[in-house]
């Protein structure tokens, strides 16, 4: 009957599914060998250690903890690195759980709640945040015809919080008195999910444009309109494919997929293109607020420093200053010491990320080196 | 004696597991509720984060309803087109491989429908949605005039493609036991094809149709990443169509579970029971409506 062969091919469907299920799975469960110790260096001054890392949180550097853990594996055969490149929060969680050595963040831990689990599952030590990772946020746009757009930090926020509608509209022209705007729709896109990178845009705006930002700083999007989207890759394919699209992405995602980027004013009152350089004035500019070894910093985007790329974004990695696990340590600093030494963080330019100023950067290394 | 302890067990055990989710779902939800400053059920923004949170859901509830029935509206034609066409117009042959395919679409994850309505699909229906401005604008529904970009009906025509499988396999195989003798008698008659089919396959399957509708509703208000891909996320309650907004009550879950903190994860467990409580309500009408039926169809439903 009919049923029953249906019934037969569903079946063998079926169990070739679960066949194929069953061979998906099991590519995940990295070969451990932990032992602990340095076994010497094999690069000219990374510290090696055999075992294996288990980490996860911001997937705003999610691309620059892959190059690392690949560039450390290579010079250090027996180590194994895993940076999950989840979310911020799911990170924090994982890392206050004990299911993660160290949690990547966009932002530093809050105090209260936050500090007290991290606290606690340090065995009472302190965790540090040490800022790792640091790339511009990219103004990027789709606009034929328009090069160089500039855009200062009041029409930015006015333009995502809808009140600027077309391009040719009076403000933009104001700011590119040279090029001829069409009168195309502007679609405003920004991150549909809660990251970072909205975080650090919105706080931007805020102190930048206060007048007409109203919504203050948070990882979800507060302002009407516009159009969300999934992670940065979703917005940096929606603004690629629609003309008239302006978002906020980071640096490297504008890169990948070729977008234009804006001009950006900054305190000084001139408009600066991004680049690393440009961005890393800004970072350099930055004041540690953590304690000791702690450096969590605020970032001053109102900089008035000559050619400082004003919108970056900091993010952290979380780690135990003290009550590592023994079998862990060695690696971890080995690890930490990597990236936030010269080498590692050169290794980041290509990525779309900025290196660490040097002043925070060799910070970071003491920090690191302190972990027990 | 032994299978009928069994059966029982496994029976109940239904009851127990809704029990457990419900009972879930409220522990978690009600202490977020509480501290919730605006109207739970009336407020459209999901701001949970500081010492003011401010949640309702309003905008995604409106959202996982609105999407849902468009989905439906457009679906079910094509489904029962395609299901009458297999039991009753197709050749034997081609209507088994055909309807093999239609089951085949729905093993395709929902992701890779949400992935491709985000980067393929979205050019098309930004282009009809100009088309559909520019012919129809003054209707209310067609009245934004763009940007048009991951708008409601872009979400909804992926949803209505995500529920063709189910609604189409399980209405043919309704359409396929109508008896015979119903269909015979009806050309014995004199009626055409087509008469046949609207006197006798059609109302002889009706509460199979209903049910068909039902189920794939079910499916149609608990997609997730699908939605989550191919809708604005704009949190407002209004039918405009064709601009850039949508978002549904699973959909706000999953982009905002992964930055949560503890109490924002409580408020998302709420919006959950919100959609719990939707679907059971969509179901019990669905269980009624078949119950009606029963009799007119001889009680073979």
């Amino acid at each position: 009957m009919n049923f029953k062969r249906h019934g037969l091919i569903a079946g063998i469907a079926l169990t070739a599914t679960l066949a194929l299920a069953a061979c998906g799975s099991d590519n995940n469960e990295p070969t451990t060998s932990a032992s602990g110790g340095a076994s010497g260096g094999t690069g000219s001054d990374v510290a090696c250690a055999s075992g294996t890392l288990t980490s996860q949180g911001s997937s705003a550097q999610g691309n620059a903890m892959a190059e690392w853990a690949k560039a450390y594996q290579q010079k250090c055969s027996g180590a194994q690195v895993n940076y999950q490149a989840t979310a911020s929060g799911a990170g924090i969680t994982a890392f206050q759980g004990g299911t993660a050595d160290f949690a990547g963040s966009d932002s530093s831990l809050k105090a209260g709640d936050e500090q007290t689990k991290a606290a606690a599952r340090c065995g009472g030590a302190p965790a540090l945040n040490l800022p790792m990772v640091t790339g511009p946020i990219a103004i990027a746009y789709n606009l034929d015809g328009v090069k160089d757009l500039q855009l200062k930090p009041e029409t930015i926020a006015k333009i995502f919080a809808g009140t600027v509608k077309t391009w040719d509209d009076a403000a933009i022209k104001a700011d590119n008195p040279s090029a001829t705007l069409p009168s195309t729709a502007i679609l405003a896109v920004h991150r549909g999910d809660s990251s970072g990178t909205t975080e650090n845009f919105t706080n931007y705006l805020t102190q930048t444009a206060p007048s007409v930002w109203t919504f203050g700083k948070d990882k979800v999007w507060k302002a009407p309109g516009g159009s969300g989207e999934q992670k940065s890759d979703g917005v940096a394919g929606a603004i690629k494919k629609t003309a008239g699209a302006i978002g906020y992405v980071e640096w490297s995602f504008a890169k990948t997929n070729a977008l234009a980027t804006a001009k950006v004013g900054n305190g000084a009152g001139e408009f600066t293109a991004l680049t690393g350089e440009a961005a890393g004035k800004t970072i350099a500019g930055a004041k540690v607020t953590g304690t000791g070894d702690d450096l969590a910093m605020t970032i001053d985007y109102s900089t008035k420093e000559a050619g400082a790329y004003p919108i970056v974004l900091v993010t952290y990695e979380i780690v135990c200053s003290k009550g590592n696990a023994a079998d862990k340590l060695a690696l971890l600093k080995g690890f930490l010491g990597f990236t936030s030494s010269k080498d590692g963080q050169a290794q980041l330019d290509k990525l779309g990320y900025a290196p660490l100023p040097e002043t925070v950067r060799a910070k970071v290394e003491a920090s690191v080196k302190n972990l027990a | 004696m032994l299978f009928r302890g069994t059966a029982t067990a496994a029976g109940s055990m239904v009851l127990v597991i809704i029990a457990a989710i419900a009972i879930f779902l409220l522990v978690k939800a009600i202490p977020a509720i509480n501290k919730d400053t605006e109207n739970f059920l009336t407020y459209k923004d999901w701001f949970t984060d500081g010492d003011q949170p401010k949640f309702g859901v309003a905008a995604t509830a409106f959202g996982t309803v609105l999407t849902a029935v468009i989905a439906l509206l457009l679906a079910v034609p094509v489904a029962l087109g395609i299901a009458l066409c297999l039991s009753h117009y197709a050749h034997r042959r081609v209507a088994t491989t055909l309807s093999f395919i239609i089951d085949l679409l729905a093993a395709v994850p929902s992701v890779v429908f949400g992935l491709w309505g985000r980067d393929y699909f979205y050019e098309p229906i930004a282009n009809f949605s100009k088309w559909l401005h520019d012919v129809a604008g003054w209707i209310p529904i067609f009245g934004s005039n763009g940007p048009y970009g991951k708008s409601v009906l872009l979400g909804s025509v992926v949803l209505g493609i995500m529920i063709l499988p189910i609604v189409t396999s399980l209405s043919r195989e309704v359409f396929l036991q109508t008896p015979p003798e119903n269909q015979e008698a009806a050309l014995a008659l004199g009626s055409t094809k087509w008469e046949m089919i609207r006197t006798a396959v059609i109302p002889y399957g009706r509460a199979g149709i209903i049910a068909s509708v039902m189920l794939g509703l079910g499916r149609a208000l608990g997609e997730t990443i699908a939605l989550a891909l191919t809708l604005g996320s704009v949190f407002a309650v209004n039918f405009d169509l064709l601009g850039p907004g949508g978002v549904t009550i699973a959909s706000n879950i999953a982009s905002r579970f992964g930055e949560a903190n503890e109490f924002g994860r409580s408020a998302l467990i709420a919006s959950g029971l919100v959609l719990f409580a939707i679907t059971l309500v969509v179901n019990m009408a669905a269980r009624a409506i078949v119950y009606r039926r029963r009799e007119f169809v001889g009680g073979s439903a």
